[in-house]
């Protein structure tokens, strides 16, 4: 079930909500006062750290026809793209690190290490999710157009193939990714503009071009007769980063628990509102340090979700103050082991292959108002709309 | 302007294209940076190499940039120097105080630390040798035009010796020192930047006509004395740098003069805000529209008022769609209430409102 009001959901008085704002945005305060040298010998640990796992990875694969020698390789190489595109990319992108005013490590020009291109992820990514985030028919992670992931969602005999859709996502993530800016469901209805569209397409291309490039012509070639070996081992890396960084993100919003919500929630939705939503909308694993770090410290996706752009480091330290709010306002914080978060996002996405009348469980059952779906001529305009992006004014 | 050797080359050209699509979407410097950083063609950086002190509050910065750097800059140009301070850079602007091209392997800049000025004071006594700065290209059309007119005039106060300085020493070096009146007020004698090398090169040539002033004893070069210093000012060309008040009061007497043409100026020091202003003059790129705003208006909204294309998505803060640089003045984060105040800072203008006048570069 899909909540219409973060308020009356969470069963807080005004002032309450108000008082939890504040509380957030005192945190936010004081984690930008102190950021430091520290965070910034971190940020700069990680990068050395990647940067010399790639050099690795790419030069033991000059020895890729000698079987260990491709799965050690192999393994340095994923890991590298792992650490490149969550601790990296992914929070370099959303502006976490632009406070040191260090051009190479700015949000304005970052490029990461797969097929979409930067400046269409900090659309799709840090601009729609996030603002909209769950919010049914405004955030495309929500299934990102190819899975059911809610009961709201209408089922459709197609969705009865969710479980192989899910398995090729997850292979070919990053090019799933690479797909999501272009917004197809916009383009079915045929609202998309075309300039932009072909902007974007060109865009696409040329990235998807130049990684391909990188990884299945030059570096094969480069080890000569070791051509095939050298090319399977760099396709099987991405396999293994696609893999992993699809397993981290769905833990974000689709363990049971992590609630969605209707576009009635958007209206007059005040930041005490909307921090509300992105609590109860997110969700947390638990794991060590290492863990945390490979997954850009999205087990942290609650306080990545409340403040996006402070730096992930602290997340951990966030944390203990947002449980704490948690616990005292009696507000759920959805967490658990990384294996139950990620069975119960793969449960999820098999029982909605069904239509509901199939399934028996209510993941809402607190929420006794039934709505009628909207249908989309009801909707309201996409407020995706409504910004004016670099990419939409530049066409 | 000289291109720098990879450009001019067609091999090597292939050569880094072949690097780049090895490395994208990094580029090949990432990870030469790793081993050597002068070694980044991201941006520019230099190495500090030596801190000469000129005056007890004052040094000069011998830096030697890392690659992509062209000696060939103008005398009278300054740069940007990024110093790292507590984890984040802050960016200055300085005149260049080195001769062009003939020093050839390092730059000077030199700083005067001022009272208020964290980071003059950090450059002047706290920079190691050694230590690995970001810098900006040169830029600024304080110049003097080659060759030199015929009878030149310079006005000087403080720390506004230091483009002075690089035309001075260019000229002597090339032979052209034409007749120039340097009129140069400090404080005190100790408080006088060059002052030694200056009374040396007034020796040495007849045409350089050195007028030290001590303003502890003598007060302020006003305007309606500039006659006593320079009787033909009317026909000279003149450079004046040095603090505001100064700048002003010759712009206007020249003004007064229908001479202004004559007047070259040049303006380093930024006012700053006293930390209670709340709104003011938003200027919309560098010479753009402006507007007043109170201290409640968010700059995205100024921008859209002025008729700017703003750029913006979540407009509460979350996306930096919005994020511009602030090239000066101060804004504050209705969020935290923070101020932030660093030329070249990205600010996220959806979410800071003005705390006094402020640019925006777009
Ligand atoms: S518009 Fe999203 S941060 Fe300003």
């Amino acid at each position: 079930m899909a909540y219409a009001d973060v308020r009356e959901y969470t069963h807080l008085t005004d002032d309450e909500v108000d008082a939890i704002g504040a509380e957030l945005d005192q945190i936010r305060a004081e984690i930008e006062a102190s950021r430091g040298q520290a965070d910034r010998d971190y940020i700069l640990r990680i990068i050395t750290l990647q940067r010399r796992l790639a050099a690795a990875g790419r030069i033991t694969l000059f020895a890729s026809f000698f079987p260990p020698a491709w799965l050690l390789g192999t393994a340095l190489l994923g890991s590298a793209k792992i650490l490149e595109n969550m601790e990296l990319g992914h929070n370099a992108m959303h502006g976490q690190w632009d406070w040191m005013n260090d051009p190479e490590i700015h949000s304005s020009n970052w490029e990461w290490d797969t097929t979409q291109p930067a400046e269409q992820w900090k659309h799709s990514h840090n601009y729609i999710h996030h603002q909209f985030t769950n919010v049914l028919g405004h955030d495309n992670d929500v299934g990102y157009g190819i899975l059911r992931m809610s009961r709201d969602q209408k089922w459709h005999p197609v969705n009865l193939g969710q479980p192989i859709y899910n398995a090729l996502l997850a292979l070919f993530f990053e090019y799933g990714v690479a797909l999501h800016d272009l917004d197809i469901e916009a383009i079915r209805k045929g609202e998309k503009d075309p300039k932009l569209l072909i902007k974007q397409l060109r865009q696409i291309r040329g990235k998807v071009g130049r990684q391909a490039l990188k990884d299945y012509v030059m570096y094969p070639a480069l080890t000569g007769p070791f051509f095939l070996s050298t090319l399977t081992a760099n396709f099987t890396a991405n396999i293994i980063r696609n893999v992993w960084t699809h397993g981290i993100i769905f833990c974000g919003h689709f363990p049971d628990g992590a609630v969605h919500f209707t576009e009635e929630e958007l209206e007059d939705e005040t930041r005490a509102e909307w921090y509300l939503r992105q609590m109860l909308g997110s969700a947390n694993f638990e794991g060590g340090k290492l863990l945390h770090v490979m997954s850009g410290q999205l087990g942290y996706q609650i306080e990545h979700h409340l403040f996006p752009d402070l730096p992930s480091n602290r997340y951990a330290q966030i944390s203990v103050k947002v449980k704490d709010i948690c616990q005292r306002y009696d507000i759920p914080y959805t967490t658990g082991p990384l294996y139950r978060q990620y069975g119960q996002t793969l449960r999820t996405i098999l029982k909605l292959s069904l239509p509901n009348r199939r399934t028996t469980d209510n993941p809402a059952p607190e929420s006794a108002r039934k709505r009628r779906r909207l249908e989309d001529s009801e909707r309201p305009v996409r407020r995706s709309e409504l910004g004016k992006w670099s990419g939409a004014a530049s066409v | 302007m000289t291109a720098p050797l990879i450009e001019r080359s067609a091999a090597l050209r292939r050569l880094r294209q072949l690097g780049k699509a090895m490395t994208t979407p990094l580029s090949p410097h990432d990870y030469l940076a790793l081993i050597n950083p002068l070694w980044s063609q991201r941006e520019l950086r230099g190495r500090i190499d030596q801190v000469v002190p000129e005056t007890e509050r004052a040094a000069t910065l011998v830096i030697r940039p890392g690659w992509g750097w062209s000696f060939d800059h103008a005398p009278g140009q300054y740069i940007g120097i990024g110093v790292e301070m507590d984890g984040r850079f802050h960016w200055r602007s300085y005149s260049l105080s080195s001769v062009p091209l003939v020093e050839g392997k390092t730059v000077s800049i030199t700083v005067k630390a001022m009272p208020e000025g964290f980071l003059s004071d950090h450059l002047v006594n706290g920079l190691a040798p050694g230590t690995i700065v970001r810098l900006a290209a040169p830029q600024g059309d304080f110049i003097v035009p080659d060759p030199p007119p015929a009878k030149m005039l310079m006005l000087v106060g403080g720390s506004g010796i230091t483009p002075i300085m690089s035309i001075l020493r260019t000229l002597e070096r090339r032979g052209t020192l034409p007749d120039v009146v340097l009129a140069y007020s400090a404080l005190h004698e100790a408080d006088m930047m060059f002052h030694d090398e200056l009374r040396e090169l007034a020796e040495r040539t007849d045409s350089l006509h050195f007028v030290p002033r001590f303003t502890e004893d003598e007060g302020m070069l006003t305007a309606d004395r500039l006659v006593e210093v320079s009787p033909d000012w009317q026909e000279r060309e003149a450079w004046a740098c040095g603090p505001g008040p100064m700048l002003d009061a010759f712009s206007a007497h020249y003004e007064a003069h229908g001479l202004l043409d004559h007047l070259h100026v040049e303006r380093f020091t930024l006012a700053k805000a006293d930390g209670t202003a709340s709104g003011g003059t938003v200027t919309f790129g560098v010479g753009g529209p402006s507007v007043e705003v109170d201290g409640a208006t968010t700059l995205l909204e100024a921008g859209e008022k002025a008729g700017v294309n703003m750029l913006f998505g979540c407009r509460m803060g979350i996306c930096h769609t919005c994020d511009a640089p602030l090239a000066s003045g101060t804004v504050r984060d209705l969020r935290s209430g923070a101020e932030h105040g660093e030329p070249n800072e990205y600010i996220q203008t959806c979410v800071s409102v003005a705390a006094g006048d402020c640019t925006l570069t777009l």
